[in-house]
């Protein structure tokens, strides 16, 4: 339109439009985003959010989800991102636009592997669970209307009939008046998680939730959406990585979130034997090097340990030649006999290479897998010592290993907590000198890893950023994967991997 | 009534599926009012014959079908499984993960030995009318919550021939819910939770749901006859020691010594309400009040459902109008006005109806020539035996679905004609 003044009408126009299309500062991400967008930005927006969810997977594991510090550096990184959080903070348009465009383009690389999914959603989900903690009520109702949720608030009557009921069935009404609160009335199947407890009062097929079990309602529904989206979006992923524009971005964003599990390294073979000694007190976890010293001691290790501690040497880049050698070597110590040694346990090393059987190269085990499968029982060495050892047991262990005691109830405090993984943390911290580790513990090579890059300044042992799968490994990968290796890769090779995107993107 | 002979039953059944199945009710039932296409066609029976044979996806084309194939196998047992994509029958034929179960009413299994623990009566597979008010108890709290808590229109409730009862949800909506959320509504359902390894398997909360309030109310109106008189469980110090393992050692030498001076039950349970109403002091949890009374009437008295039964949509479960093979007994209807009132013991066994069929038909034959042609007969027979009256619960079942389904379909028509 060309009128005299135009110029100020059609800014006005715009922005009506601008508010129209992003109402709110959170969104459901129902309909994809339209329009032209140039390369460039296509690429940005991807990485920022990829940096994004990084961080929310970070701030959930270092601090407890809704606390304080987890609410404002989470707040804090998206508004380093320019990422759209709150209402009312002036012109929204773009952080929300720029919200919006991103989560659809990571449906893209997030769609292609149940491990990749499952992290995709998990922090999406955490992302709009903090984003609605901080929404104003009034903007509650409007914001589920324009969701399409079915969650129609019940009226002052309806609420007073019902009082006594409400307040009998829902714990998180601890005697607050109910006149205060909003309560809704949705369909009981949507309300699965709060009716199977009896958490909320169900009358003629419908559960009446008060405003803060909505939440938990509200994200289950994102994610039961989510998941379908995904699904429907690796369905028509050919045709989006046919274009020659997508396709290395793309690749290199999914990709490298499967790579990482320790399986292979660039440093195979670069450990020798007479090393293993000094490193395991240098540079390796608790949970191995509890098992070195018993295999030293005992020149034997079970078969739980055998598979812990020998799927570790080998992620650190032991082969298997050297592998052979090194329990061959200890367990004739243990006045074993050769031939007994060749027939009985050459067999399963070799298997756990990947040389014999199916040829599954077997990979290291994460600090979740070893935290919840296979405990120890009398006469085992494996499985994790914050978690399985009895806290006394573990302060001596500690003690022997020169931790201060101030470190040590520290840690203890983290294993009461059952933070397994944040004690680790903490005892690597403690053993190498640094306030802060840089890093979210969630593999045992993780460990030894970071400690040999502290050690060595940071020079040696630095994987390079775009490995090139070999056919067998990616195979391997994708047969022998658990969901937790994937999360160790996405944590640790993330800034690596997002220096390797930047370079491919100049 | 003729006593059952379970060497007879390939006789009997013969009979009984030619002249007594209600098949016109039956094929009414499953078919739904033919809305949805196939659903009849696509739905799994299982039959098990003689000899403990067992067949799997069975499944029929039409009622006259479903009739030539019982009349031919005379099954001991028939369950009814789900509905699924394809034919049953032709489920070989189909591609590997294709074949899926679809839709199946939302079913309950409550069954007597579930109970052991708390009846004095009896154990194991046997029942009698001392404890088969736990049965009536758990019909009501159950019914009462799924009609009024979820909105379940379409109840059946069945004798299951043996030791307990069987429950069918027919609303449209439920057949088509998942395992999840079967799984929560079992879960809702649950109170009593634990093995034979846990002593103590209910444990209140302050704050007591409705669902669990309402509950003790019908338990309330049936606790006095049922366990203190019926069961008996205060009688002496064997069996008032299981009620002492459910409440605080603290209270238990003041209970022990003033159960001695007590004559019976009743009183002694009035003791025991005042005792445990008594602020307990030392306890971690304060609470004052009747909880610990209500924790003990539930453990003996509340609805034990299977989850196992419940949340597949796959499971199969016995038909009503089946034949228990054991006792011989028909699984009826329950007239859910009568509930009180039903009496497993005078359930008709496969025997006896027949026994009744055959002195009816002796006796048209004499005022006949018996010219009548077989079809006649076969459609009013099961009504002129002990059958007759369960049947027509089951349709009086039937019609409300009817009822339900011409009122939807009005519905959705009157949306349509809107634009």
């Amino acid at each position: 339109m060309q009128f005299l003044g135009g110029n100020r009408r059609k800014l006005r126009l715009a922005d009506d439009q601008r508010n129209a299309c992003y109402p709110h500062s959170l969104q459901f991400y129902l309909q994809p985003p339209s329009g032209n967008i140039s390369l460039i930005e296509f690429e940005n927006l991807a990485i920022d959010r990829v940096k994004l969810l990084k961080a929310v997977e970070n701030l959930g594991v270092s601090y407890v989800k809704g606390s304080e510090q987890y609410q404002s550096k989470l707040e804090a990184e998206l508004r380093k991102l320019k990422f759209s959080y709150r209402e009312n903070l002036g012109d929204e348009y773009e952080p929300r636009r720029r919200d919006h465009i991103s989560h659809f383009i990571l449906r893209l690389a997030y769609c292609q592997s149940e491990e990749l999914r499952r992290w995709f959603i998990q922090q999406e989900m955490d992302l709009l669970r903090f984003r609605f903690s901080i929404l104003p009520k009034d903007k509650i109702q409007s914001f589920l209307k324009d969701s399409h949720l079915q969650f129609e608030a019940i009226s002052d009557e309806d609420k007073t009939l019902r009082e006594q009921d409400i307040m009998a069935s829902s714990h998180s009404l601890g005697g607050v008046q109910l006149e205060l609160e909003s309560v809704y009335k949705i369909p009981f199947a949507d309300a699965l998680d709060l009716f199977r407890g009896r958490k909320v009062y169900l009358e003629n097929g419908f559960a009446y939730v008060p405003l803060k079990d909505i939440v938990a309602i509200i994200l289950n529904e994102f994610r039961t959406k989510l998941s379908k989206a995904l699904a429907l979006t690796a369905r028509s992923l050919p045709a989006v990585q046919s274009d020659e524009r997508l396709q290395p971005l793309l690749n290199h964003l999914s990709h490298s979130y499967t790579g990482q599990d320790y399986s292979t390294q660039g440093n195979v073979g670069k450990v020798s034997l007479d090393q293993i000694d000094s490193l395991s007190t240098k540079s390796f976890p608790p949970c191995m090097r509890q098992l070195h010293k018993a295999l030293r001691e005992n020149h034997h290790l079970r078969h739980g340990g055998r598979m812990q501690y020998g799927l570790f040497l080998k992620g650190i880049g032991l082969t298997l030649e050297q592998a052979l050698q090194f329990w061959k070597q200890e367990f004739i110590r243990g006045k074993m006999d050769p031939d007994k040694f060749d027939k009985g346990y050459s067999y399963n090393i070799r298997h756990s290479f990947g040389k014999e059987g199916k040829r599954t190269d077997y990979t290291p085990y994460s600090c979740l897998k070893i935290i919840l499968t296979n405990p120890p029982s009398q006469g085992d060495y494996h499985g994790c010592p914050f978690r399985h050892s009895d806290p006394e047991l573990l302060r001596q262990k500690l003690q022997a290993y020169k931790i201060p005691p101030s470190g040590i109830s520290q840690i203890l405090d983290l294993v009461k907590g059952t933070h397994y993984h944040l004690a680790c943390q903490k005892f690597f911290e403690m053993t190498h000198n640094v306030d802060d580790c840089g890093f979210s513990l969630s593999h045992p090579n993780q460990f030894f890893f970071e400690s040999q890059r502290i050690l060595s300044g940071g020079k040696d042992f630095k994987k390079e950023s775009v490995q090139p799968e070999t056919p067998q490994s990616k195979l391997s990968v994708q047969r022998s994967k658990d969901a937790s290796s994937a999360l160790a890769s996405l944590n640790s090779s993330l800034e690596m991997d997002l220096e390797g995107l930047e370079e491919l993107l100049q | 009534m003729e006593a059952f002979d379970p060497a007879e039953l390939p006789e009997l059944l013969k009979l009984y599926y030619r002249r007594l199945f209600p098949y016109a009710q039956y094929y009414r039932w499953l078919n739904y009012g033919g809305v949805v296409k196939n659903y009849f066609q696509h739905r799994e029976f299982s039959f098990t014959l003689k000899d403990d044979i067992y067949i799997r996806y069975q499944s029929f084309n039409n009622q006259s079908d479903l009739e030539k194939e019982l009349q031919k196998m005379n099954p001991y047992k028939i369950d009814i499984g789900a509905v699924y994509s394809h034919r049953p029958n032709q489920h070989n034929t189909v591609k590997l993960g294709a074949f899926q179960a679809q839709e199946k009413e939302l079913v309950f299994d409550i069954d007597m030995t579930d109970y052991d623990d708390v009846r004095r009566c009896c154990s194991s597979a046997d029942i009698c009318s001392k404890c088969w008010t736990l049965m009536t108890m758990a019909i009501h709290i159950i019914d009462r919550a799924l009609k009024e808590d979820f909105g379940f229109k379409h109840r059946l409730w069945v004798y299951s021939g043996r030791r307990g009862v069987h429950c069918w949800v027919c609303d449209e909506s439920v057949r088509k819910l998942s395992s999840a959320v079967r799984s929560g509504i079992v879960e809702y359902l649950s109170v009593v939770k634990g093995g034979q390894d846990v002593k103590k398997k209910v444990h209140l909360s302050e704050k007591i749901h409705p669902f669990v309030r309402k509950s003790i109310n019908i338990i309330k109106k049936y606790f006095e006859d049922y366990a203190l008189v019926d069961q008996d469980i205060l009688e002496n110090k064997e069996s008032w020691d299981k009620i002492l393992a459910l409440v605080p050692e603290t209270m238990h030498d003041e209970l022990q010594q003033s159960f001695q001076k007590h004559h019976n039950s009743l009183q002694r349970w009035e003791h025991l309400k005042k005792a445990a109403s008594r602020c307990q002091n030392n306890s971690k949890n304060d609470k004052c009040g009747p909880w610990l009374e209500w924790e003990i009437m539930l453990q003996y008295c509340f609805p034990r459902l299977d989850i196992n039964v419940s949340k597949g949509i796959n499971h199969l479960l016995k038909s009503p109008f089946s034949v228990h093979p054991k006792t011989g007994r028909i699984s009826v209807p329950i007239d859910l006005q009568k509930v009180d009132q039903f009496d497993p013991f005078t359930v008709p066994t496969i025997s006896s109806i027949c026994h009744e069929l055959d002195v009816i038909s002796t006796k048209e034959e004499e005022k006949e020539n018996g010219a009548e042609s077989d079809i006649k007969h076969r459609t009013r027979d099961y009504k002129k035996t002990s059958l007759g009256p369960f049947v027509k619960v089951f349709e009086q079942f039937l019609e409300n679905l009817d009822k339900s389904r011409k009122g939807e379909l009005l519905k959705k028509s009157d949306l349509q004609k809107d634009f």
